[in-house]
């Protein structure tokens, strides 16, 4: 439907609105629910239990002091458990790098510190949490290797796979990267090194599983994907893909934990299958350390550039840590050659396996690494140069992707730096470092420049106009907390012209049209897309139906010769005849009308561009120049995501990403301890996220950007793109502040004294 | 009262409970022995705030670290408590723990809280992980080869810089112990915080009638600006007269096992002018024999420029930021 006819008929449309999210009223008021509280009769409760060594077996293990505990059921562990799935394959889901996936309790082998040995359950958690201290587990134990910095001489190359069609490898290298930057007058290098993290998010893993009989289960979940955790449960414990249904109505944050299906829903499937009962399990803090981390990275650059500052030579290599059984990787190299465009270039990424677990897509996986390499070594560039640092991107402006020879879907880069510098006061900075002062502090501006990749999957969505004329679309896609709801609701209400209040969205529920596991970025453009595809298959229906009514006004309408606004069908030629939804319910019969449909990427349109949301950000610090502490008082991001929903929850997902940034670069770090092959601040009263003490200004700017190409809805996702620039401006303001470069993650303000 | 002393001494396994907000985690990692709690909260008499004859403040034991922060008599005679207090924690928390409590939270060192490694604190002669491991938050002073841990608490390091005394009750009758003399140094004990014996209780904290109104500062460096513990904190008050300093006070935390004072740098700094070379020279005077570990060598210069920037900021209280921060 043209956007302006419809704006004409119904005013404004509700796409480009700041709707506050619709269930921000029972998220505030606790009414609901998350997949740790459907409080079902007859509930028993399991907790896991960890193993305490890193590497080894486990000889015997003495369940018997626990279980004269009374309220304790049984110990599940590997000797005494069900048989499961023969296959590793059948442990893979969506999200399962190249490898054998981790089966929980497939035999006494350790393969890392913590792993899940065996499921105590009990008829309430503590009673559940205590027994389990009383289980006594002997293991032989094997020596290990913990540390990526002591190993790094092991790194290889990762396998291939599936994986690599969401992850590419590095790109190819172009001329001849030794020559030039050894020819070129200006040259920037660094070594950068990033620490494990874990994800927190705020609801601990739970799963409740309802055990229906008959071998149908009712599974309440914390996931990002409904039906990526049913496949997995069908697949691992033999049952009919029906006869599991994974609901995850709300989650209380994830940030990538939840893309593959955790071991408590395992551990709560199984005991619910044995023991033929409800059973919830929950993981505690401590326990949220025991699966996917954002791995620990060490890498290298060397950039050069001509003395008018053009970048000619790019070289960025990564070695990551993966674990002994599959070959996480992530995109971290990618994206030097995507920026700018050098005709020089190198790029690697290596692994090195560990006796850790398989790290996890955390937010902004590879991006928020390799950016801080990239635009750090631009940012050293710019002062070799005597270049400023906004200058120099504006110098090397990639028009379209070098890196891969395509030009961008859309780009408005530009924009971003300009409007950003014009918002922040760029223009006040003085070059030099330590030029700058407040008192005590010395002030720093640093800017540096964002880039994420803009996908779609294939996504279903289901439409239907009820019988009071209403609009039902649902989807089995989860709102991890970013405003799904709200956003799918009000694509579906402009498609359709109808008021938000008329349009219910239900979401969350394996039952429900597939959607893939949320993350990425992609959501909005692939169940978005799906939603519109639904909608729009909807209103056929609707003119096909009004098409067989009796002396029908519509019987020589097109699809594209009438609009849907102001609940009614409507002839743009002749707008007095139109016909609404009730009326249209009635000629039906009163019976529903209904359609499903998939919204596929359109594959061979979409090869020839390059597709990514772009930012930059700036960032002013005030460093004590005594006592080296660091506070960041104002930053400024600016963003081209194309086309922006709903501007208040994209500008939520931003100031999150702003808020992590200064995490990433400040706070945040799981302390490891390589003599015990284990994490040491497994709680977030040692693992250190920000605080409200220590946020201050933050802007969001969403720059215009149009985009045709990219998918129906011109939508590229905010997810990630908030994290991508800010955690290297924030080490280039330090820079400009101190003079002090600082390429360790996060920053601690002793290394200022 | 009687009842609750006489339980707490059948045996030790029997533990005071008061706000919780350590002893609950700590049994949350299964690393207290304790089998009942026995809540001490009944007690009224240990609840209290009350002026003493010789112009001192006597706090309760139970009373709350937030109560104690805002009490206006704390405020106005012992602002360098309240600002202590108040960089500690979250207000949640200060909200239910306890003065007492405070006393006697245990060490954040991370070996301590985890079972599976070995630390002489928790299970004595199993040896000292932090040593050669993970120790950037460790002691620099005052440590032994059995232990480096630090006594995390803010409070305590103000109480230590205004001589409290604290006030104890046991089965053998009431005695009192003079703050410095409350917490412990590790030495080849350090499974013992401090003093306080089995079946014993602390009943109140006096202060005495100087508080240092005038010149006072607490300055805590942590990695976080709230809600997290000191890398090294710093709680200075002095008495200035026409010819400069007449009295100071220095005590530092997150550097060792107890808040640690050291009375030489303050008699040098008797009769000095306040500024900024003679307190250089006291904080020589402090870390002289500091000891750094793999990691928390950074502590001694930091508690150093430490140490100067807070007795400059005490000489202007006024300049003082929220959250013990360092002025502008
Ligand atoms: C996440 C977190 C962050 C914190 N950050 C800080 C910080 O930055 N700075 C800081 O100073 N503190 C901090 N604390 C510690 C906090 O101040 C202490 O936990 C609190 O003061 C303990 O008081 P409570 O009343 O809750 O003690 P409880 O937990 O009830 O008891 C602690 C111990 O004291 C004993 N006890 C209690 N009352 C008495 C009594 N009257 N006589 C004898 N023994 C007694 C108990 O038996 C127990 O062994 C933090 C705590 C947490 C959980
Ligand atoms: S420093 Fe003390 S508390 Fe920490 S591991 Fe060593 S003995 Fe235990």
């Amino acid at each position: 439907m043209p956007p302006m006819e419809q704006q004409k008929l119904s005013g404004r449309p509700l796409v480009g609105q700041a709707i506050s999210r619709l269930e921000g009223y029972e998220k505030v008021t606790g009414a609901a629910r998350y997949s740790g509280e459907f409080n079902v009769k007859d509930l028993l409760y399991g907790y896991v239990i960890n193993s305490t060594i890193t590497k080894g077996k486990i000889i015997s293990i003495d369940t018997s002091k626990a279980e004269a505990i009374p309220g304790v059921i049984t110990v599940f562990h590997h000797g005494n458990r069900p048989s499961l799935a023969w296959f590793s394959m059948q442990y893979a889901d969506m999200d399962a790098p190249p490898g054998t996936p981790f089966r929980p309790l497939q035999n006494g082998e350790v393969k890392y510190n913590g792993q899940p040995i065996a499921l105590l359950v009990a008829d309430s958690f503590e009673t559940a949490r205590y027994a389990a201290t009383l289980v006594k587990v002997v293991y032989t134990t094997e020596e290990f290797q913990t540390d990526l910095i002591g190993n790094m001489a092991k790194a290889r190359a990762p396998k291939g796979g599936l994986a690599t069609f969401l992850k590419p490898p590095p790109p190819k290298p172009f001329g001849d990267f030794e020559k030039a930057f050894e020819a070129a007058p200006f040259k920037a290098t660094g070594k950068f090194i990033h620490g494990t993290e874990h994800h927190n998010p705020m609801e601990l893993f739970t799963t409740t599983t309802v055990y229906n009989g008959k071998g149908k289960l009712t599974i309440y979940d914390k996931t990002q994907g409904t039906v990526n955790c049913q496949l997995y449960v069908a697949n691992v414990f033999g049952l009919h893909f029906k006869d599991v249904r994974v609901i995850s109505p709300y989650v209380g944050g994830a940030f990538g934990s939840g893309l593959r299906p955790q071991h408590q829903l395992f551990f709560s499937v199984m005991a619910a299958l044995e023991l033929k009962r409800n059973v919830r399990v929950t993981l505690d803090r401590h326990q949220m350390f025991t699966f996917g981390h954002r791995p620990p990275t060490v890498q290298f650059t060397r950039f050069g550039a001509t003395v008018d500052g053009k970048v000619t030579a790019l070289n960025h290599e990564a070695i990551a840590e993966t674990s002994r059984f599959e070959d996480y990787t992530e995109v971290v190299v990618n994206w030097a050659h995507m920026l700018y465009p050098a005709q020089n270039t190198l790029f690697k990424y290596n692994l090195v396996p560990l006796d850790v677990f398989s790290p996890l897509d955390m937010r902004a996986p590879g991006g928020s690494t390799g950016l801080h390499a990239i635009e750090s070594t631009m940012d050293e560039l710019a002062y070799q140069l005597k270049i400023d640092p906004l200058e120099l991107r504006l110098i090397n402006y990639a028009e379209r992707d070098e890196s891969t020879d395509r030009p961008y879907s859309s780009k408005e880069l530009r924009k971003c730096y300009l409007q950003g510098a014009e918002q922040f006061g760029w223009n006040k900075r003085s070059p030099e470092p330590r030029s700058m002062r407040n008192g005590h502090k010395l002030v720093g501006y640093g800017m540096a420049t964002g880039i994420w990749e803009a996908m779609q999957l294939p996504a279903r969505a289901a439409a239907s106009i009820t019988t009071e004329g209403k609009l039902k679309v649902n989807s089995a896609v989860t709102d991890i907390g970013t405003g799904t709801l709200t956003v799918m609701s009000q694509i579906a209400a402009d498609e359709m012209g109808l008021p938000l209040e008329d349009v219910s969205f239900t979401y969350g529920d394996s039952k429900m049209a597939f959607a893939p596991i949320q993350g990425g970025s992609f959501t909005i453009s692939s169940v978005g897309s799906a939603v519109k595809a639904a909608c729009n298959a909807l209103k056929k229906k609707i003119l096909k139906k009004a098409k067989t009514m009796d002396n029908s006004p519509f019987k020589s309408h097109k699809i594209d010769e009438v609009v849907f606004a102001d609940r009614k069908m409507i002839s743009i030629a002749n707008p007095s005849v139109f016909i609404s939804y009730s009326d249209i319910i009635a000629a039906n019969d009163h019976k529903v009308i209904k359609s499903v449909n998939f919204a596929m990427p359109k594959a061979l349109k979409l090869k020839k561009y390059s597709r990514a949301a772009h930012s930059a950000s700036f960032v002013e610090v005030e460093v004590d120049e005594e006592l080296g502490t660091i506070n960041v008082t104002r930053a400024v991001t600016a963003v081209a995501a194309g086309k922006i929903i709903n501007p208040k929850t994209a500008k939520s997902q931003i100031l999150g990403g702003m808020v992590w940034s200064i995490s990433k670069a400040l706070r945040e770090e799981t302390i490891s301890d390589h003599r015990f092959g284990k994490y040491m601040n497994m709680n977030i009263a040692e693992y250190h996220i920000p605080v409200h003490a220590d946020i201050h200004d933050l802007d969001v700017i969403f720059v215009e950007e149009q985009d045709d190409i990219v998918n129906e809805l011109g939508t590229k996702g905010v997810g990630e793109i908030g994290l991508a620039a800010m955690p290297s401006a924030i080490a280039n303001a330090i820079y400009h502040a101190t003079g002090k470069r600082i390429n360790q993650f996060p920053i601690h303000f002793d290394q200022l004294l | 009262m009687q009842d609750a002393l006489a339980k707490i001494n059948i045996s030790q396994k029997h533990r005071a409970v008061a706000g919780g907000t350590n002893l609950i985690d700590l049994m949350k990692y299964f690393i207290t022995d304790a089998a009942e709690l026995v809540d001490v909260n009944t007690i009224p008499q240990h609840h209290a705030i009350e002026e003493l004859p010789d112009g001192g403040l006597r706090l309760g034991a139970l009373t709350t670290n937030a109560e104690t922060a805002y009490h206006p008599l704390v405020e106005s005679r012992y602002p360098l408590l309240s600002k202590a207090i108040l960089a500690g924690a979250s207000a949640q928390i200060r909200n239910m723990a306890t003065n007492g409590g405070n006393l006697m939270q245990r060490t954040r060192c991370y070996y301590f809280y985890d079972v599976n490694t070995p630390c002489n604190k928790r299970t004595p002669g199993s040896g000292c992980a932090a040593i050669g491991g993970y120790n950037r938050t460790m002691a620099i002073m005052g440590t032994s080869e059995h232990c480096i841990a630090v006594f995390p608490s803010d409070m305590c390091v103000a109480l230590a810089a205004l001589n409290a005394v604290v006030n104890i009750e046991g089965p053998d009758g009431d005695r009192q112990l003079p703050f410095a003399d409350f917490h412990r140094l590790p030495g080849d004990t350090p499974h013992l915080d401090n003093n306080l014996k089995d079946g014993e209780l602390i009943s109140s904290i006096d202060l005495p009638a100087e508080g240092f109104p005038q010149h006072y500062s607490y300055l805590k460096l942590r990695d976080r600006n709230s809600y997290a513990f000191a890398l090294v904190s710093v709680a200075t008050a002095f008495e200035l007269c026409d010819t400069g300093i007449s009295k100071a006070r220095i005590a530092l935390g997150g550097v060792a096992h107890r808040p640690w004072r050291v009375t030489e740098a303050e008699v040098f700094l008797n009769g000095k002018d306040p500024v900024r070379v003679n307190f250089e020279a006291a904080a020589d005077i402090i870390l002289q024999g500091a000891v750094p570990f793999e990691h928390n060598a950074f502590k001694i210069e930091l508690a150093k420029r430490a140490i100067v920037r807070n007795c400059m900021m005490a000489l202007d209280p006024d300049t003082q930021l929220p959250g013990a921060q360092p002025s502008h």
